[in-house]
């Protein structure tokens, strides 16, 4: 004799979602990134990107060095008033989605270069994402600001061709 | 005693455009006229005192002080394995000095440097246009009035 049978869905063969996190969790594991590495955090950044920490752990192995084919522009470094078209191109240039990360105290504020040659903080041109502090930044608040980054890829508030969802 | 002779080869063969003399840290300083700057440099260079290399070439800002401004030369000599720092003093009234190109072609950079932030005129310049500052900027930023805050941007900043 057999009981009733129990009506379940079958283990393992399929997962429910909603379409926008699907995007978002691939989205943000296939970050191409786009060095614009300008001073002394480069080390830093070279790095966090090549064996020892390894970037790509986190899926933004890809350094693309072409704007068009980036997903996120790195500003690693200083910023001076007569670069700041170059990067305003530079983001210009990048196709949506985009995310921008502030990489070391000096794209994030400025820091020490209080003077008349450098932007004080890269969000006086471009818009931010996530800024990593350090002069210059460990590898290890590299990967951290990477993640952030990632959390927030996850919560993009838009629909997937990239329009802002209207509240 | 070497050290003595250039300088009182110098003071010979200049007898009035030398104004003071000494060692500073171990270099010797002369301190001359600007009118007599090319001469005593191509004696430098191919005198005895064999200076082949100009090392650098600056400007100092006195404000407040008559002459404003002092150029400042180094030399280093191959040969002898000798420093010697050049000091001529520049008013602001009237901003302008030799220029060295003819006989080193690294001071022209170097001045290009100096025009761009200090606004000192070098005369027989190939091509003295700005070196760090971008066309339009306004002013030379290293001159201790320069206004600490004040920023000339390129394009339109977000507060």
């Amino acid at each position: 004799m057999t009981g009733p049978k129990v009506k379940r869905p079958p283990s393992g063969q399929f997962i429910t979602t909603q379409f926008n996190s699907l995007l978002g969790w691939a989205r943000k594991f296939s970050l191409f990134h786009y060095p614009f590495v300008t001073a002394c955090c480069g080390m830093e950044y070279m790095s966090a990107a090549c064996a020892h920490f390894d970037i790509d752990r986190f899926g933004a192995g890809w350094t693309r060095f072409s704007p068009r084919q980036s997903d996120m522009l790195l500003v690693v470094g200083t910023i001076t008033h007569k670069e700041a078209p170059v990067l305003r191109t530079v983001y210009e240039q990048m196709t949506e989605p985009k995310w921008v990360v502030a990489f070391g105290t000096c794209a994030v504020s400025g820091g020490i270069y209080d003077n008349y040659a450098v932007v004080q903080g890269i969000d006086q041109i471009i818009p931010v994402d996530v800024y990593i502090p350090g002069c210059p930044p460990r590898p290890e608040t590299v990967l951290d600001g990477l993640i952030k980054l990632q959390e927030k890829i996850q919560h993009q508030e838009h629909d997937w061709r990239w329009k802002k969802k209207r509240s | 005693m070497e050290e003595k002779t250039i300088l009182e080869r110098l003071r010979q063969a200049f007898p009035t455009g030398i104004r003071e003399s000494g060692t500073s840290l171990g270099d010797e300083v002369v301190v001359i006229d600007k009118e007599i700057l090319l001469p005593v440099a191509a004696y430098l260079k191919d005198g005895p005192g064999d200076f082949k290399i100009l090392l650098d070439l600056t400007c100092v800002d006195f404000p407040g002080r008559e002459p404003r401004f002092e150029m400042v030369y180094h030399f280093f000599s191959l040969s002898r394995n000798r420093r010697l720092r050049v000091k001529a003093q520049v008013s602001e009234g009237e901003l302008r000095i030799a220029s060295l190109t003819s006989l080193w072609r690294n001071a022209d950079w170097l001045e290009r440097e100096v025009y761009d932030l200090f606004g000192v005129q070098f005369e027989g310049h190939p091509d003295l246009r700005r070196l760090f500052m971008y066309d339009g900027f306004e002013g030379h930023p290293l001159r201790k009035d320069y206004p600490l805050r004040r920023r000339q941007p390129l394009i339109h900043l977000k507060e």
